[in-house]
């Protein structure tokens, strides 16, 4: 097995890279979700009337640009379900790179899965 | 409503570390607490459980790539099915009765504790004599993973491979359906049919669980059953239980981390079986 040692090598280089992308997509839907929660709680309004909630990505944008709290709020719970979605996406990157095309097209599968559960979503 | 937030973020940090040393996705915690504790709507509780699943994935993930635990090609393969299976579950929700689901699943909880138990009293340790599978072979899917608890590297192979796709699948239906990670069947999928070591499965089946609820999570957030109010606040407390949690689980001897397993897999089970009897307590 003399190629292991390579293979052992680019699977770390590719799981620091995909690492170190979800950490700044975790941390930047954390950041928003924590500045819609804190706005949240100190005006104490939710920047609806009622128990209201932004479901449209164009309300959702709108109510953000506005400084909505739940538009705030929505838009970081959104980025926080999107960043699993992006690690499927840097992992086809990272396995091109390392000419695993069986592993590219596996990875590329998933995405195309996840985009038609993502179309279902909105349609549905 | 400050109450509400304080409260959602300690649930949160307790489910999070919770799910990150067992390997679940910490919906299976949460529905119980919002619903039986705080009467909350089931549907609203599966919303903010969805949302927990991927915080709970995503926080720890973070730690296990770093620390090379992970099997990214096993995940990615995997995710084939449970991504499929959560489409699926999501469109059956409201056609099928979801008791079958619950005795079912209940039912391979129930087993899966049994023979968790069964594996300790043989005093089995992580790695287990696995026949060189071809299929695993040709999908490069055997590993080597750094034990910090026994400082050093373990290489390890995986097999059975069709019985472990099969049950993701019946995993990511659990999830699409009912709204968790159902982390407790990705371990067992990994673990008792595919006989991979405890640390890597439960690591690379809280990266699956982020990806598979992704695919659900999306027709709940667009449905409107995700209240921000709620779902916020637990959420940041599962990121931050989750890191800590993924510290702790890095640590601990995999035989601890099973003792601790086995009662809550089991209570698990029994529970779904109940729901699914119709037995109230």
């Amino acid at each position: 097995m003399a190629e292991k040692p390579t293979t052992a090598r680019e699977m770390a280089q590719v799981e620091t890279i995909i690492g170190r992308i979800l950490q700044v997509g975790v941390i930047f839907s954390a950041i928003v979700m924590l500045i819609g929660l804190a706005l949240f709680l100190i005006t104490g309004y939710s920047g609806y009337a009622g128990d209201f909630v932004p479901r449209q990505m164009g309300m959702i944008l709108a109510g953000t640009w506005q400084l909505k709290p739940y538009a705030i709020m929505m838009l970081g719970v959104y980025c926080l379900i999107l960043t699993p979605v992006l690690r499927v996406v840097v992992s086809i990157y990272a396995f091109y790179k390392e000419k695993d095309h069986l592993y590219v097209a596996i990875t590329t599968l998933v995405l195309i899965i996840l985009l038609i559960a993502l179309v279902i979503g909105v349609k549905g | 409503m400050i109450h509400t937030a304080i409260i959602m973020l300690a649930v949160g940090i307790f489910a999070g570390i919770a799910g990150a040393i067992l390997g679940i996705g910490g919906g299976m915690i949460i529905t119980p607490i919002l619903t039986l504790g705080m009467g909350l709507d089931i549907k609203y509780a599966i919303g903010a459980s969805i949302i927990a699943v991927i915080a709970t994935s995503s926080g720890s993930t973070i730690a296990y790539l770093r620390d090379n635990v992970l099997n990214l090609r096993v995940a990615m393969f995997l995710e084939i099915a449970t991504t499929i299976g959560a489409i699926v579950g999501a469109l059956l929700t409201g056609v099928l009765d979801p008791k079958y689901l619950y005795l079912l699943f209940g039912c391979l909880l129930v087993f899966s504790g049994w023979n968790m138990y069964r594996k300790l009293r043989r005093g089995q340790e992580v790695l287990q004599r696995v026949e060189p599978d071809k299929i695993a072979a040709k999908l490069k899917l055997n590993g080597t993973y750094f034990d910090k608890a026994e400082m050093k590297d373990v290489d390890y192979q995986v097999e059975n491979v069709p019985a472990g796709f099969s049950v993701m699948f019946g995993a990511g239906v659990a999830s699409g359906l009912l709204g968790i990670g159902s982390g407790a069947f990705k371990v067992m999928a990994l673990d008792t049919f595919m006989k991979m070591p405890l640390k890597p499965s439960s690591s690379t089946s809280n990266l699956m669980m982020g990806v598979t609820a992704a695919a659900s999570a999306t027709v709940y957030f667009f449905n409107g059953a995700i209240l921000p109010g709620i779902a916020v606040p637990m959420a940041l407390g599962i990121l931050v239980g989750a890191v800590i949690g993924s510290r702790i689980m890095q640590v601990l001897p995999a035989r601890w981390i099973r003792i601790a397993f086995i009662p809550i897999i089991l209570y698990i089970g029994f529970e779904m079986l109940f729901k699914g009897l119709g037995v109230h307590f």
